[in-house]
């Protein structure tokens, strides 16, 4: 039972919607839309297992002082104060004791992560100091009425502070640490691309013919931009759509032999 | 831009350096703002997952039921199938019922290989079978009106895609050995290929080069508001340069540290 | 050890360093690279050109901050060209960080529709760009394949609702807006495999011209489509959206960058030629030595 309803399950639905693509009918389309729309619902859950999992990694670090658990702190601010942001918009023009109530909210939590940690009476009293935050950050949540909890209608999406948290935190950092790849390909490029043979003296030239495409002080550089153009459309596109085709074999194979058990490493064990 | 925005640009240029700074070494400006990108973009997620997925897609649509009922009696009741089945994807954190997310699992994986099989077959491998076996134009094999072999429509060009892409593929056979008019083939076939991966990589220095540059760009950008280089800027008030020399002081009693720690490093080896 | 073995053996720091100065130069130095547009883009171009005003195009917003740098100017080009000729946009954001880029787009080029510009001497006077009537953000779903497919029967069935919380139905934009069928095509300007979601799943499926942007790792990958007429045409990087700039006369961070890529492209085809130099060197000294000359 644990493994052949699963099993039966992916051999019906992967056959119905073959089928569904070859014989559309009216209450075909019918279900196929529902399944749909259910996938997505699923999806939802099942990427929030992901944000679980980073909870879980970023506790256990703190509890069992591994290299760098320090960090984990910073990890966890981060995500809840993106959380608070997201659920909250302020009213008005002015925030009002927002802010307190953030940093209140954020000790609340800060307090619950070393209750786990500690024993006996240090216990006690994190848990009596997580209550006092719990009480000081929903007197302030009651009274201020400069800013609301939304849960229900989305305009935490629009409050400034979420906003400004993805726009100057998130995106300079994701983009700068892709830019240090600039420097990796050029210590890999210098390295790795020497003419030792024939095979790689083409793939040299290719290279060399691309990267000049758009250099104006060459002699006859209308020229390279114009082999570049070939090379691209003509040599290129033939090596690729070998390759799509090979890649789009191997999925039609993959997906048959899920579809008919042969293929059950996403069951995992047990 | 007012000097709260100022501030906020001010911090992301701070994380770019922090986050070139591993270009040298890792350090704890590095961690930091690794750490806080881990979890900011968790939050990020949590809070659109919340208001793109869940609240459409699901609560709204079973808002006009009772809770206490367990949304039984709204309009559409079925919706409640695939949350039951999203949250039986959280089985996975016990090892009891782990078993349990295997249902939603094999229903998601049942549509998707289902839907895969007809669609990539169709449009990987077999539109690209087709565009690969056209007409050669031998009217004008060398190009149209003067003789011009990097014209990508030339008879020439469409026998070089066909011979190349057969080629290729035959290169990917591996049950046979590469000997003879069959190895000969595969030759011709690794040489499209390699052209291929050389236009690739041609291309991938553009690319990192480019994260690099937008980076500058930003930097770039922070300095010109910091001395109101337009010109246009209401807001700009005497604190803009101040906090900029600020921050560049801090830079500079950063990497004067660093060259401090260094040196004692070496007497002290020495 | 000979200069030889030094040009072969250079520490990967003095690369770095020696990049870095070229890029600050020649960024400080200002300049114009002349841009060469390649039949691809041009046919992008054309497309939106020739559309008729009040037409709906779906650009799909699949790439996350990390590949901003190439992506983000070709969003500013193509969503202002369509804005500027009263073009209807439907935006998706398919992957995770794709919603906050579609809103900084969506933002930043509002603030740029107000003002009064001349675009390749035409006069376009400028107007606020209003929620609902230029524009609808659907936002975000997972599962991008399923959600291109439900797109295909209908907009309702994945998004009932916008990124903002509103009913489909009650978008004055949206009325009478089913699928693909009322649009008039799709851009997917995309830094991952959702571009393949797009091929297979989209137009593969459902018959609507596709246009790609892409980042520069992944162009190379995407011509075979463009030879099958599975799609109209391909935007290849900074390049690319520099190209896209020029087009429609609308200079941007492309085309700025585009001479800083040209001297780190010389920096980096020096330092391959400096490797080669020195490892010919090398093997034809053994080689002499081997002979006991």
């Amino acid at each position: 039972m644990k493994r052949q309803i699963p099993f039966a399950l992916v051999f019906i639905f992967g056959f119905f919607t073959i089928f569904q693509y070859f014989v559309p009918h009216e209450s075909s389309e019918w279900v196929y839309e529902f399944l749909l729309d259910w996938i997505l619902i699923i999806g939802i859950f099942a990427l929030a297992l992901g944000i679980w999992s980073l909870w879980r990694v970023s506790i256990d670090k703190i509890n069992n002082r591994r290299p760098n658990w320090g960090y984990s702190y910073v990890t966890l601010a981060g995500l809840f104060l993106m959380i608070i942001f997201g659920f909250t918009a302020k009213n008005g023009d002015s925030w009002g004791y927002y802010f307190p109530f953030v940093i209140a909210v954020l000790l609340v939590i800060i307090m619950l992560i070393q209750t786990i940690k500690a024993k006996g009476q240090s216990k006690i009293l994190y848990i009596g100091l997580a209550l006092l935050f719990l009480i000081i950050s929903i007197l302030i949540g009651y009274f201020d009425k400069s800013w609301s909890i939304h849960f229900s209608t989305s305009e935490g999406l629009k409050n400034t502070m979420f906003q400004d948290f993805f726009d100057y935190i998130l995106i300079p950092i994701l983009s700068t640490m892709f830019s240090l790849l600039a420097f990796f390909i050029a210590s890999a490029a210098y390295r790795a691309f020497r003419a030792r043979n024939v095979l790689a003296t083409i793939l040299l030239v290719a290279a060399l013919i691309v990267m000049l495409r758009f250099n104006f002080y060459l002699p006859g550089a209308e020229y390279f931009a114009r082999t570049s153009t070939w090379l691209m459309n003509v040599p290129n596109l033939a090596a690729n759509r070998a390759i799509v085709i090979g890649i789009g074999l191997g999925v039609v194979a993959t997906a048959l032999k899920v579809i008919l058990g042969i293929e059950r490493g996403y069951m995992g064990k047990g | 831009m007012d000097l709260g925005t100022f501030l906020w640009t001010t911090f992301a240029v701070f994380l770019t350096m922090a986050t070139f700074s591993f270009l040298y070494k890792d350090n704890p400006f590095y961690k930091f703002a690794e750490h806080l990108v881990v979890g900011v973009s968790a939050g990020y997620f949590v809070v659109i997952l919340w208001f793109n997925g869940l609240i459409p897609n699901l609560f709204q649509r079973l808002a006009d039921g009772d809770w206490y009922l367990l949304w039984l009696n709204s309009s559409k009741p079925w919706y409640i199938i695939p949350a039951i089945l999203g949250i039986m994807m959280w089985a996975r954190f016990s090892k009891k019922y782990a078993w349990l997310s295997r249902w939603p699992m094999a229903l998601y994986i049942g549509i998707s290989t289902g839907l895969a099989i007809p669609l990539t077959m169709s449009n990987q491998v077999n539109k690209q079978l087709y565009a690969t076996m056209v007409k050669i134009d031998w009217a004008h094999f060398f190009g149209h009106g003067s003789f011009n072999l990097l014209d990508t429509t030339s008879g020439f060009s469409q026998l070089i895609i066909f011979v190349g892409t057969i080629a290729s593929l035959i290169y990917f056979f591996f049950s046979k050995a590469h000997k003879g008019v069959f190895g000969a083939v595969a030759k011709f076939g690794i040489w499209t290929l390699m052209i291929g991966f050389g236009a690739s990589f041609g291309f991938t220095v553009m690319a990192r080069i480019s994260l690099f540059i937008n980076r500058m760009q930003d930097v770039k950008d922070w300095g010109k508001v910091a001395f109101n280089y337009s010109g246009n800027n209401q807001n700009y008030s005497v604190w803009f340069p101040i906090v900029f020399w600020l921050f560049i002081l801090f830079v500079i009693a950063y990497i004067i540290y660093e060259i401090g720690y260094y040196l004692r490093s070496r007497t002290n080896k020495a | 050890m000979n200069i030889f073995d030094k040009m072969m053996r250079l520490d990967r720091r003095w690369i770095f360093l020696f990049l870095i100065i070229v890029c600050v130069v020649t960024y400080i130095i200002p300049f114009k690279v002349p841009i060469h547009v390649v039949p691809e883009v041009r046919s992008i171009y054309d497309f939106i050109d020739t559309l008729e005003p009040g037409k709906i195009v779906l650009i799909a917003i699949d790439y996350d901050p990390n590949n901003l740098a190439e992506l983000q100017p070709m969003t500013f080009a193509i969503v202002e060209h369509c804005w500027r000729r009263k073009i209807k946009i439907i935006f998706t954001a398919l992957s995770q960080n794709g919603p906050g880029m579609a809103e900084q787009a969506i933002r930043d080029i509002s603030d740029s529709m107000k003002v009064d510009k001349t675009y390749n001497g035409k006069f376009y006077k400028g107007r606020e760009i209003k929620n609902g009537i230029d524009y609808t953000f659907l936002g975000y779903k997972p599962y991008y394949g399923l959600v291109i497919l439900g797109m295909g029967q209908d907009f309702r069935l994945p998004f009932p609702t916008d990124y903002y919380g509103t009913p489909l139905d009650s978008i004055p934009m949206m009325k009478g807006v089913l699928n693909y069928d009322q649009t008039a095509g799709v851009i997917d300007i995309s830094g991952g495999s959702i571009t393949d979601a797009w091929i297979n799943y989209g137009q593969g499926r459902f018959n609507f011209p596709l246009a790609l942007g892409l980042t520069g790792v992944m162009t190379a990958q995407y011509y075979p489509y463009l030879g099958s007429g599975q799609i109209f045409g391909i935007m290849g990087g900074l390049l690319g959206a520099a190209e896209y700039e020029k087009l429609a006369d609308n200079p941007g961070r492309a085309m700025g960058g585009m001479r800083i890529q040209l001297y780190a492209h010389m920096v980096i085809i020096l330092f391959i030629v400096m490797g080669n130099v020195g490892f010919f060197m090398n093997k034809r000294k053994k080689k002499l030595r081997e002979k006991g000359i």
